[in-house]
């Protein structure tokens, strides 16, 4: 054989020696692992923006994957202790290297009002990074109903929403339902049916499938909390429930005495608090 | 005339040579295969990532050939002795610096043009991925042409990076024209804080030399529009052309200052 196939022949060898290797470094399970907090160099987005040159746009989008990543990487995590002190410095970045990034400001405020441990449960840095938005964007609706939302939503404050409703139906091209949405938060803000009729809404106009489907499942976690209302004054009657009754995603309901619940492994899971009555 | 296209023709030539069009290969890989990533990444922005990082990567690629070409224009000449035969021909000083120039012009004319149209190629495969209610709720269109006019403007700020590295490499080493190249890129992008400079200066006199060298040094930042075409904010023409007529004046100062500087030098 001549000197070149030898080194042809050298090559596959390492080559494969090389693969082997790193699919026995795989089964072995890595390197040990190593307790590390998430680490963010620069938390300030003046500074930010002037490292970025003229990269503040791809900068931007690279923070956003970073939050997302970060959001559901937290999420998804078995670590019982879900913290997501990055998300707010994250969102922070990226609304400020792209003032416009109109998703980071809606999708960040949904991230950052859900409760522990699905979010932070910080309703009041949503409202902060959400009026960010509507200083770099004054005309931009979404961003008042968005706040409205969380004062409704999350808050429980019903005459705060209501304004920020008014205020959102007044800017250019919001839609009409925001004009009687205000009046129904006002006269009876915290009613599961006004709830759902929100719910409805942003599920129809939702332009994007992540809010479309985020609405759907508020909308279902209204249907439990309704079915869970009517499957425990069943049982409070002594009448026997009919098979084992599941919630709106068939997720079998938790019975246990005189009380029904939602299983925690369900997708709806925690239902939200307050003052949602039926009427 | 005939003697500069000649000079031209040949830096195109050596550059296609030297492989710098496998630039296009990499660009268009990059753009590729981060289009099919992005969906598993992103909540729903990979068209607007697509264009970032399009005319991010037509702008680096192309400072890249600006600086690392640029800077050898002169200097391989000389280095390689080529120079003393080359400017024994009927060949004015002059009109090989500017032959020279209008050659890397072109190979960055067809690097930018090729890497626009595989741009348009990947947001247009793109556009058939999603539904037309969510196309509509786009600020613009996947393939919006309002983005040719931030790649006119890179183009022509690759014109002047490419000047000024042509500059430097008629006095200077390599190393050091890239250094000088590179240096006055990123100063000059920093350029709209110089103006701001004496609002926060206690000297007044350092506060003057700031804005001197607001005046005097390139000013890059303003031939970045990528944002704004992005959101498909408005870009008013009459910007577009101050800018281009910015760049285009500033180029012929620093050829004029080559053809100069190169004019002084002895090979004899």
């Amino acid at each position: 054989m001549s000197g070149r196939r030898w080194l042809f022949v050298l090559l596959a060898l390492l080559g494969g020696g090389v693969i082997g290797l790193q699919a026995v470094h795989d089964r072995a399970g890595g390197p040990p692992a190593a307790q590390t907090p998430a680490m963010l160099y620069v938390r300030s987005p003046e500074a930010m923006k002037r490292l970025a040159l003229s990269y503040d746009q791809l900068l931007a989008d690279v923070y956003w994957i970073r939050t997302v990543q970060h959001y559901g990487g937290t999420k998804l995590s078995n670590d019982p202790d879900k913290r997501y002190d990055l998300l707010f410095p994250l969102l922070d970045l990226t609304t400020s290297l792209d003032p416009r990034m109109t998703v980071a400001y809606l999708f960040g405020a949904v991230f950052l009002a859900e409760p522990h441990p699905g979010g932070p449960g910080r309703p009041d840095q949503a409202i902060r990074l959400l009026e960010k938005g509507l200083d770099t964007q004054p005309e931009n609706w979404r961003f008042a109903q968005a706040i409205g939302f969380v004062h409704y939503w999350w808050l429980m404050d019903y005459p705060t929403a209501a304004d920020w409703f008014t205020r959102a139906a007044a800017l250019p091209d919001a839609p009409s339902w925001l004009t009687p949405l205000a009046a129904v938060t006002l006269a009876q803000g915290g009613r599961r049916d006004s709830s759902r009729r929100l719910w409805e809404e942003f599920a129809r106009t939702a332009e994007e499938d992540w809010f479309r489907n985020e609405a759907q499942r508020r909308l279902m976690q209204l249907d439990a909390m309704d079915q869970i209302d009517f499957l425990t004054a069943e049982l409070r009657r002594g009448r026997a429930l009919p098979g084992t009754p599941v919630d709106p995603t068939g997720v079998p309901y938790r019975i246990d005495g005189g009380t029904v619940s939602l299983d925690p492994r369900s997708r709806l899971s925690p239902l939200p608090t307050g003052p949602y009555t039926l009427q | 005339m005939r003697a500069l296209v000649i000079v031209a023709v040949n830096v195109f030539r050596e550059a296609v040579r030297d492989r710098v069009l496998y630039i296009l290969v990499a660009f268009a890989v990059l753009l590729i295969s981060v289009s099919f990533l992005l969906g598993q990444l992103t909540a729903g922005q990979d068209v607007k990532i697509i264009k970032d990082l399009g005319l991010a990567a037509i702008a680096t690629f192309g400072l890249l050939i600006a600086v690392f070409i640029g800077i050898g224009l002169v200097w391989k000449e000389v280095e390689r002795k080529s120079i003393y035969s080359l400017l024994s021909k009927p060949i004015r000083r002059y009109e090989f610096i500017l032959g020279k120039y209008a050659g890397l012009a072109l190979t960055l004319f067809v690097n930018v043009a090729v890497m626009t149209l595989a741009f348009y190629a990947v947001l247009a495969f793109l556009n058939t991925r999603f539904p037309a209610p969510m196309r509509a709720a786009w600020p613009a269109p996947a393939t919006d042409p309002g983005m040719l006019l931030a790649i006119a403007l890179i183009f022509v700020e690759l014109l002047l990076v490419t000047a000024i590295a042509l500059f430097f490499s008629t006095f200077s080493g390599p190393f050091l024209s890239a250094a000088l190249t590179l240096g006055l890129w990123v100063i000059g992008s920093f350029n709209a804080d110089l103006r701001n400079f004496e609002a926060v200066l206690q000297s007044p006199a350092a506060g003057w030399i700031a804005r001197g060298l607001y005046y005097v040094l390139p000013n890059f930042a303003a031939f970045d529009v990528k944002a704004q075409v992005v959101h498909a904010l408005p870009v008013p023409p009459a910007y577009v052309l101050t800018t281009a007529v910015y760049g285009v004046v500033y180029i012929a100062l620093l050829l004029t200052a080559s053809v100069l500087v190169f004019d002084r030098r002895d090979f004899k």
